[in-house]
């Protein structure tokens, strides 16, 4: 299928050698991409080669997203041209691009989750001879797959009971099942944890490895640094720079991408802890055990812990989502009972999940209807049951200007605003309700940096006005450098608590895998063997 | 082709193509406005008596059912639910309202109101078993309102052991059935009290905001404070109620209960929402639209009658329009 004229030019294997005498797999050249009104896409070149790892780097809007699925056929070019392996192309569908050998993982799995691994690998293309499911084929096409990976997969396990990280695995797989010589990756690992992403990570280097063309985007700079060859930065829909990875400090790259200097990122919040405002004593229930915590007024808690240690399910019990079968939850002193979002709500708590697209938002409403969402009552814009609507409006004003919600055009439907202005719209509805107790899960998942730093800003303002926040994060560097005091969480306990200065990456990770050994026991133990 | 796509590239400044203009403008306007427009010349133009005053007040009065039933559907449908009962809910309304007119041996104005408020009843129970069972119990309403659709035609034939149901005061019918106030059919008064009453609950007050909002995203409503199992049951409600009303008007109509009467009522309602626009999926749909689609579907049968085509065949048709509505709705995004 591939033109073998092209497989003979590359060298097969050459380890270290240089990437840029490598073949250009994929070429931009001028392309553009115009949506009504908006030009998404302004005269962006670029190029990938085989073996490289070409990281695409810009904040929520940039681009990257539509130059991807431009390149992926899912979206057609208004101008330009689009080079496959020296080849012009113009797809009209992905299933073009596919058989021209480009596969994507994008964001959302486009797997069927009823089906089982095999199923799923050779959806739409199932090998057959004369019509008949050759069983065979398919068991030795994907043990191939996933050899070149460097994986095992249970082949007859329904996708939906694995993990996400397996399944990404099988997403990958697919696609070099298509003989895919052009690789791309959005965000695979926005919702992996640290050993999860590491292992992807790994198989990502071993594709470039065998002379696949990979284009990644990313937010994390980890990866940016650990895995890129080049990387190119947009704005504005517009190339900025395309840097080798020698080039691309940390700094220079933040600065490119918003286009102004981020000289703080975290803000340096005084801790002036006051009354407890949130207390969890002894709360037990499915995935926690025995969780005691607190939080107090002007004081940023962060909770921190693998995937999977019941750091969310605490900001869940308190919201009523997941259920509490022993202990208490106080807010100011008076009993939570039987949460549920409406009653936390009024008793003062109010919860951010860690999806805004699944949880937190309706995307096909407009940015007005979601900031006031619920809150309409409480921020007095209706009276007996009927909206005052120049008052809802006056509201979405001033929440647009103090959080710098761009486009900050009310009308504008959900959908069509970055992840980070999505995600201020989400921290618009909960300030106007103000309450007493903010629990973030995964404040700044999947937002630009520029973003980041205004979301950090709001929870700066909550905490100085006497509101306790709750941060539950994967992001370590967050938890670092946000939080006044960490717990961090193990198999749904709480396995360490940490203030002040002790809050640091060592003493943090120390307790991902379980609560130290009593630290006082320990040096005695040293001296008893001595 | 290419021409075209390098001209539309270059951005200039304030000065948008025609051919964005124009296809912003479809997609802000859709189809509907245009076919409608389209099949009104055409009904025109091959039957005078199209424009007649009496033809366009007939076709005003046979709309109004279906809008009052549409309206009701599309307040399910933006919360992704849908009602099948509503053909059920108005043959049981339609028997229960003329049994109790007719119980009475001497019609007064206050046997009307009971046989009315009895009909409205239907919707009510109805309403609330629907709404309830699928907000509580998490039952698909697909399937909850299939049964009682069933349960409700069980009851009505019942009560009228198959035949219509007769002895409905005449002060009834010649007031809601074939009565007139300055010349206009009454039915259409409460026509257009029911838009209005519509626009208010869906653009002015927190419930209309809220259904919106649970169609588009249930989950997010729930994490917002919104009482989402409460608006659940007030949407099935509103729809049975909308439907019940739309049952007492026919009763009147037809001057007698009939346990057959709603049959066409779930498909056309379904119909006339999705042709304006409303998702099957939730969160999406404006009432004008909707009430251009209920238009659409009246003009058509109408016309269709006025051609002498057979219902056999205008059924086919129906059912095409239906088809071909969803259809346009799922391609629509891809245009532009």
């Amino acid at each position: 299928m591939t033109a073998s004229g092209i497989v003979d030019a590359v060298p097969a294997e050459e380890p270290g050698g240089d990437s840029a005498d490598r073949e250009v797999v994929l070429g931009l050249e001028s392309v553009s991409k115009r949506f009504p009104g908006v030009l998404a896409l302004d005269d962006v070149s670029l190029d990938l080669r085989a073996g490289e790892v070409h990281v695409l780097l810009g904040e929520n809007g940039a681009g990257k997203s539509t130059l991807i699925k431009v390149v992926a056929g899912v979206y057609r070019h208004t101008s330009g041209r689009v080079f496959i392996s020296g080849r012009e192309v113009r797809h009209n569908s992905p299933r073009e691009a596919r058989s021209a050998g480009v596969s994507t993982v994008f964001q959302e799995l486009s797997l069927v989750p009823t089906l089982t691994v095999e199923e799923n690998l050779f959806l739409g293309r199932i090998p057959a001879h004369a019509g008949l499911v050759s069983r065979r084929a398919m068991r030795r096409r994907a043990g191939e797959a996933l050899r070149r990976i460097g994986v095992t997969l249970p082949l007859k396990a329904r996708v939906g009971s694995l993990p996400r990280s397996a399944q990404q695995l099988v997403e990958i797989a697919k696609a070099l099942i298509d003989d895919a010589r052009i690789l791309i990756f959005d965000e695979p690992t926005a919702s992996l944890g640290d050993r999860e992403s590491d292992r992807l990570l790994d198989v990502i280097r071993t594709l470039a490895g065998s002379g696949i063309g990979i284009i990644y985007i990313t937010h994390r700079m980890r990866e940016v640094r650990d895995l890129s060859d080049r990387v190119t930065v947009l704005r504005d829909g517009r190339l900025v720079a395309t840097l080798t990875a020698a080039e691309a400090d940390e700094e220079r790259l933040v600065q490119m991408m918003t286009g102004r200097q981020v000289d703080a990122l975290y803000p340096g919040i005084p801790p002036e802890p006051g009354p407890v405002r949130l207390a969890m004593s002894n709360v037990s229930g499915p995935g926690l055990h025995d969780v005691s915590i607190e939080a107090r007024a002007g004081e940023i808690v962060g909770l921190a812990g693998l995937l999977g240690s019941g750091k969310s399910t605490v900001g869940r019990a308190c919201f009523g989502l997941s259920a509490v079968s022993a202990g208490t939850i106080t807010v100011d002193g008076k009993v939570l009972r039987s949460p549920s979002p409406v009653r936390s709500l009024r008793h003062g708590v109010v919860y951010y999940p860690p999806d805004r697209r699944g949880e937190g938002l309706a995307l096909c409403r407009s940015m007005l209807e979601n900031l006031t969402l619920g809150s309409l009552r409480k921020a007095g814009a209706q009276r007996g049951g009927f909206i005052r609507r120049r008052y809802e409006r006056d509201l979405t004003r001033k929440s647009v200007s103090r959080l710098d919600i761009r486009p900050g055009h009310p009308g504008r439907l959900m959908q069509f605003f970055s992840g980070g202005n999505q995600q201020k719209v989400l921290l618009a509805r909960g300030l106007i309700r103000e309450a007493a107790v903010h629990i973030f899960d995964e404040p700044t998942v999947g937002i630009d940096v520029g973003a980041k730093a205004d979301v950090y800003q709001v929870l700066q303002q909550l905490c100085e006005s006497g509101r306790a926040v709750v941060v539950i994060s994967s992001d370590l560097p967050e938890v670092l450098g946000l939080c006044h005091r960490v717990y961090v969480m193990h198999e749904g306990r709480i396995a360490g608590e940490l203030t002040g200065d002790a809050v640091t990456e060592s003493n943090v990770l120390a307790r991902f895998f379980g609560p130290p050994a009593d630290p006082a026991a320990a040096p005695d133990t040293l001296q008893e063997r001595s | 082709m290419t021409a075209i796509d390098e001209a539309t590239a270059v951005r200039v400044p304030g000065e948008v193509s025609l051919r964005h203009r124009m296809s912003d403008l479809f997609l802000q306007i859709g189809l509907l406005p245009i076919l409608l427009a389209a099949m009104v010349v055409f009904f025109a133009v091959r039957e005078t008596s199209f424009f007649s005053g009496p033809n366009v007040s007939n076709v005003g009065r046979q709309a109004v059912y279906l809008l009052l039933v549409t309206l009701g559907q599309m307040i399910v449908l933006l919360c992704a639910q849908l009602d099948l009962s509503v053909g059920a809910t108005i043959a049981l309304t339609s028997v229960v309202t003329a049994s109790t007119m007719s119980n009475a041996d001497q019609p007064t104005a206050g046997t009307i109101m009971a046989g009315m408020a009895a009909g409205l009843c239907v919707g009510l129970v109805v309403g609330l078993v629907n709404g309830i069972v699928v907000a509580f119990l998490r039952v698909p309403s697909f399937i909850v309102t299939m049964g009682s659709a069933s349960i409700a035609t069980g009851i009505a034939l019942i009560m009228s052991h198959g035949a219509p149901v007769t002895g409905v005061p005449s002060e009834f019918t010649s007031m809601f059935g074939t009565g007139q106030w300055f010349g206009v059919p009454v039915p259409l008064f409460i026509g257009a009290g029911a838009i209005v009453v519509m626009y208010v609950v869906l653009s002015w007050t927190t419930f209309g905001r809220n259904i919106y909002a649970i169609g588009g995203n249930e989950v997010a409503a729930l994490l917002a404070g919104v009482r989402v199992k409460l608006q659940l049951v007030g949407a099935f409600v509103i729809c049975s109620l909308l439907s019940s009303l739309a049952g007492v008007l026919l009763t009147a109509r037809v001057a007698s209960g009939e346990a057959t009467i709603g049959g066409s009522f779930v498909l056309l309602s379904v119909a006339a929402a999705v042709l304006g626009g409303t998702s099957l999926f939730g969160g999406e749909g404006r009432l004008a639209f909707v009430v251009l689609g209920v238009i659409f579907l009246g003009v058509l049968s109408n016309g269709m009658n006025l051609l002498l085509i057979s219902s056999y065949v205008q059924q086919l048709v129906l059912g095409a329009v239906l088809i071909g509505a969803v259809a346009i709705d799922r391609i629509k995004p891809r245009i532009g």
